[in-house]
């Protein structure tokens, strides 16, 4: 296990098309990390300069007290769980979770207490013998991990292993990729643009945007100071309304807003938009004319609510303030 | 079909019926032809029932050919065929495998520039440029050698199209996962490329062994030698004169000893061969 | 489309590529070269002196009235076969199509001819066909018609287009039964319910989806009857009598191998290039329309 640094590193494709804008960041030995973004962010290209396969234009990587910017994969000491797993589909399971060791030339009864082991923990043990096509999608992914698993290296790395798995399967496996992690304690960086997956699964996160880090920190911490009106309206769901006030922006959390007498109104929402979850009601409307700022609200199940105007108010400790032009945060 | 009319399934069948005997028909004739003693098939007409002679015609052809024309014996001929049936096929789908590998995995200076090249031979079949060719093949001294009855034959845009378009179609990240597990270009391409190439060989097999089998205008430029003759070639030396001069039993028990193996790779591969003529032409 | 850069290596991709580019340029880029350059040149009878002659050897061709026959029986020859073979395939493979038991069988029994050499092909035909003791001319002389093609040049003609349209209609049939089976069914359901009969149905749906397919076989075709037909021609006719089925590759062989006459039979051959390229092009442009279907 290793500590992994980031020393402004960058990408660039050509010199005109550059995708990395400098990231820096050090993570602790046997941290959890997730890169959070949205598609075409740059985290797939990070986690990738990680493991080798992309090169890095400028800047450092450095795994341990290692720069590994040349370095080949392989002595990297890293290993990865792709998207669509990358099986090699003509090799059984057991193949497929002892290639890399065969490659590396440990003896038989090394690699098959190894890969039994990783079997044992991932319960895959029936199926060792079967090829990738007679796994289901949670069993495949498993095995992906299995690899990761047996070559017991510096830092695993995930790039966006859960997203090809229905939605109850994720969850699932996001509880056993937890459980995974305090028993082996490695270094991790998995890649996401789910941000239920980044919040549950992160000691801490980088929220990605353009090729920039927007903001580096615990979970929760972001939630509740968000650095930036991107992340603000990246994380949580429905995101932050932000509405400009007195020429900067206010971004208030829908779940902070509260039904009120209209004498007590802070905001005055024309209601357009009614969804009822069960647990809790959403609203979506708009304040003043149809073309100003759009905005929702988390009501408790038993609010009566109906289109029309309604009346919120809020807490002026839950208010965050945003620059408007470089949207970033005011403190 | 959409609506039942008992009549039009009845036409069909019936032109299928009749397209089958048509095609089969020659066939038929050249085998009943090689069972007939040379006196038989001299009637007018020969009869349409094979005869007694099969063994003696075939025996004959095996070991001796023909006595008016050429009397090389077949199965020696049979030998050639099949060396260049087997050498062709291994010959081309080795070269082109290697070929596409360096070209879809590999960036290279002159990449596209070889990438052009290999296809631009589609545009120079033998027939342009036989004269040259056959100087080359002197020139090199390979006249009535297998290297130069193979050889010349072995490069091939279809297959390295075919080999491309397939490795394209296997997932980067495969490389990728072989990479980070420590794979080299020569240890990816045969633990996880080859086996997955299987099928599309296989299939390349079976066109080229037939394409091999086949050849033609080629042997007959460098296989001058007697000893070095075709299957084919040698039933185009049995042919001396005028019809009736012909020993038309044994050239037809060559003829199907020629057809022989094609035809049954053809059909008893029929999915390979399929695929493969499908394939092959996108 | 390309991969993403996965390996690197200074001289490996060199070394697999090398055995594919050495037999390339030495069978296949050396020859044409050589071709072209002979093309200019003309050779005295005993092959000692040559001389630049620039375009000679094609005015040459141009004014020579055999090869402006071989021209003609090669366009004959191969919208004949081109035509007759699509035709009687695009039969088989309808009918084949719409027959709910036997399909496979009948493809079996429909594809094995892709296995007889066109040299066999010509020999087997010409065997049926033979003046004096085939069978089929048994049969037509018994109808009345005087068969001999060893002297009558029309003959000749449909004897070598009969035995070449045999060996290729296994292809076209595979390719017409392949499009055929692609055919959306609810297409022709709903022509049915339209109220289209089999045969409108044929010619107003089916035919019209079936035209990537039937073009893409016509140049096929084409250039099968061109080139691979040499030994169809070689095994039977020999190009003749006179000059009735002398096609194009038939002459360049005949001229250049048998003749040795260095300097016209390559400019035949520098002709012949130009008509591959031309035909090797529109079969890519095809190709490209038909990938962005």
């Amino acid at each position: 296990m290793a500590a992994v640094s980031f020393r402004d590193v960058r990408k660039s494709y050509t010199p005109e098309l550059q995708v990395i804008h400098g990231v820096s960041m050090e993570i602790k030995d046997g941290e959890f990390i997730v890169i959070l973004g949205p598609s075409g962010c740059g985290k797939s290209t990070l986690l990738r300069m990680v493991a080798g396969l992309e090169t890095v234009t400028a800047g450092e990587i450095a795994i341990g007290d290692r720069v590994v910017n040349n370095l080949e994969p392989k002595d990297r000491d890293i290993a990865m769980v792709f998207q669509n797993y990358a099986l090699y589909p003509h090799m059984s399971v057991f193949d497929n979770m002892s290639y890399g060791l065969r490659i590396r030339g440990l003896s038989s009864s090394e690699i098959s207490e190894r890969v039994n082991r990783a079997a044992e923990i991932l319960e895959l043990k029936k199926f060792l013998d079967r090829r990738p096509r007679a796994l289901s999608g949670g069993q495949r992914q498993r095995v992906a991990m299995g690899r990761a698993i047996v070559r017991e290296p510096q830092v695993f790395l995930f790039d966006e292993p859960l997203s090809n798995l229905d939605a109850k399967l994720r969850v699932q496996m996001r509880a056993e990729l937890q459980a995974l992690h305090r028993r082996l304690g490695t270094t991790s960086l998995f890649v996401t643009h789910d941000q239920v997956e980044a919040m549950t699964l992160a000691q801490r996160m980088i929220v990605m945007n353009a090729g920039r880090a927007e903001q580096i920190g615990a979970p929760l911490e972001i939630y509740a100071r968000p650095a930036t009106t991107f992340v603000a309206g990246f994380i949580g769901s429905p995101p932050m309304n932000l509405i400009p006030r007195d020429g900067k922006l206010l971004g208030i959390r829908p779940e902070h807003l509260e039904p009120c007498a209209a004498s007590d109104a802070m905001l005055t929402i024309d209601v357009d938009l009614i969804e009822p979850l069960g647990a809790d009601i959403l609203v979506y409307g708009h304040i003043g004319d149809r073309d100003s700022a759009r905005v929702a609200a988390r009501l408790p199940a038993d609010a009566k609510v109906q289109a029309g105007k309604l009346a919120v108010r809020y807490a002026p400790g839950n208010v965050h303030w945003f620059d408007q032009a470089s949207g970033r945060r005011i403190d | 079909m959409v609506e039942n009319r008992p009549w039009l399934n009845f036409l069909a069948h019936a032109v299928l019926i009749a397209g089958v005997l048509a095609v089969a028909f020659p066939l038929y004739v050249t085998f009943v032809a090689s069972t007939l003693s040379f006196k038989e098939i001299m009637q007018v007409p020969m009869p349409l029932l094979p005869g007694s002679h099969l063994v003696e015609n075939y025996s004959q052809v095996l070991s001796g050919g023909t006595t008016t024309g050429s009397k090389a014996a077949v199965s020696h001929m049979l030998v050639n065929s099949l060396v260049m049936a087997l050498a062709i096929p291994l010959g081309k789908i080795t070269i082109s495998i290697i070929a596409s590998f360096a070209i879809v995995y590999f960036r290279f200076p002159l990449r596209m520039f070889f990438f052009w090249m290999i296809f631009v031979t589609l545009m120079l079949p033998v027939e342009v440029r036989i004269i040259p060719t056959l100087q080359v093949i002197t020139d090199l001294k390979m006249n009535n050698t297998y290297a130069g009855l193979t050889i010349p034959l072995i490069a091939s845009a279809t297959a390295t199209f075919l080999f491309r378009q397939f490795f394209m179609t296997v997932p980067d990240e495969l490389a990728e996962a072989a990479r980070v597990d420590g794979a080299g270009p020569m240890r990816f391409f045969w633990d996880v490329l080859m086996p997955l190439s299987k099928t599309t060989m296989a299939a390349l097999f079976v066109i080229q062994f037939i394409y091999g089998w086949n050849q033609y205008l080629w042997p007959l430029l460098v296989a001058t030698d007697e000893s070095m003759y075709t299957t084919v070639i040698g039933i185009k030396r049995m042919i001396v004169g005028s019809d009736a001069a012909n020993e038309w039993n044994l050239i037809m028990a060559t003829a199907i000893l020629a057809m022989l193996p094609p035809a049954l790779v053809v059909v008893l591969m029929q999915k390979w061969f399929v695929k493969g003529l499908v394939e092959t032409e996108k | 489309m390309e991969k993403r850069v996965v390996f690197r290596s200074a001289w490996l991709p060199y070394v697999l590529v090398a055995p594919q580019i050495v037999i390339t340029i030495l069978f296949f880029f050396w020859p044409a070269v050589q071709a072209v350059w002979f093309s200019f040149q003309l050779q005295d009878a005993f092959g000692l002196k040559t001389q630049f002659v620039g375009l000679q050897n094609f005015t040459a061709l141009f004014k020579d009235g055999n090869y402006l026959e071989s021209f003609k029986v090669t366009a004959l020859f191969s919208v004949l076969v081109a035509f007759s073979g699509l035709a009687v395939s695009l039969l088989f493979a309808t009918m084949a199509d719409r027959v709910v038991r036997g399909a496979l069988a009948y493809k079996t029994l429909l594809i094995w001819p892709y296995a007889v050499a066109p040299a066999i092909a010509g020999v087997l035909w010409a065997f049926l066909f033979a003046p004096s003791i085939g069978i089929v001319t048994y049969v037509l002389k018994g109808m009345g018609v005087d068969w001999n093609w060893i002297i009558k040049g029309d003959q000749a003609m449909l004897l070598v287009v009969i035995a070449s349209v045999w060996k290729q209609i296994s292809y076209n049939f595979l390719f017409f039964f392949a499009g055929l089976q692609s055919i959306p069914k609810s297409l022709i359901e709903a022509a049915a319910i339209d109220g289209a009969g089999p045969l409108r149905r044929f010619w107003t749906i089916v035919f019209p989806l079936l035209s990537p397919t039937t073009f893409f076989l016509l140049v096929v075709n084409i250039v099968y009857a061109f080139f691979d037909t040499f030994g169809v021609i070689d095994a039977t006719t020999q190009g003749g009598p006179g000059q009735a089925t002398n096609i194009l590759v038939y002459k360049v062989y005949h001229d250049g191998v048998k003749a040795a006459d260095l300097g016209g039979s390559s400019a035949q051959s520098v002709i012949l290039m130009v008509i591959v390229i031309a035909l090797t092009v529109v079969q890519f442009r095809f190709v490209e329309r038909r990938v962005q279907y």
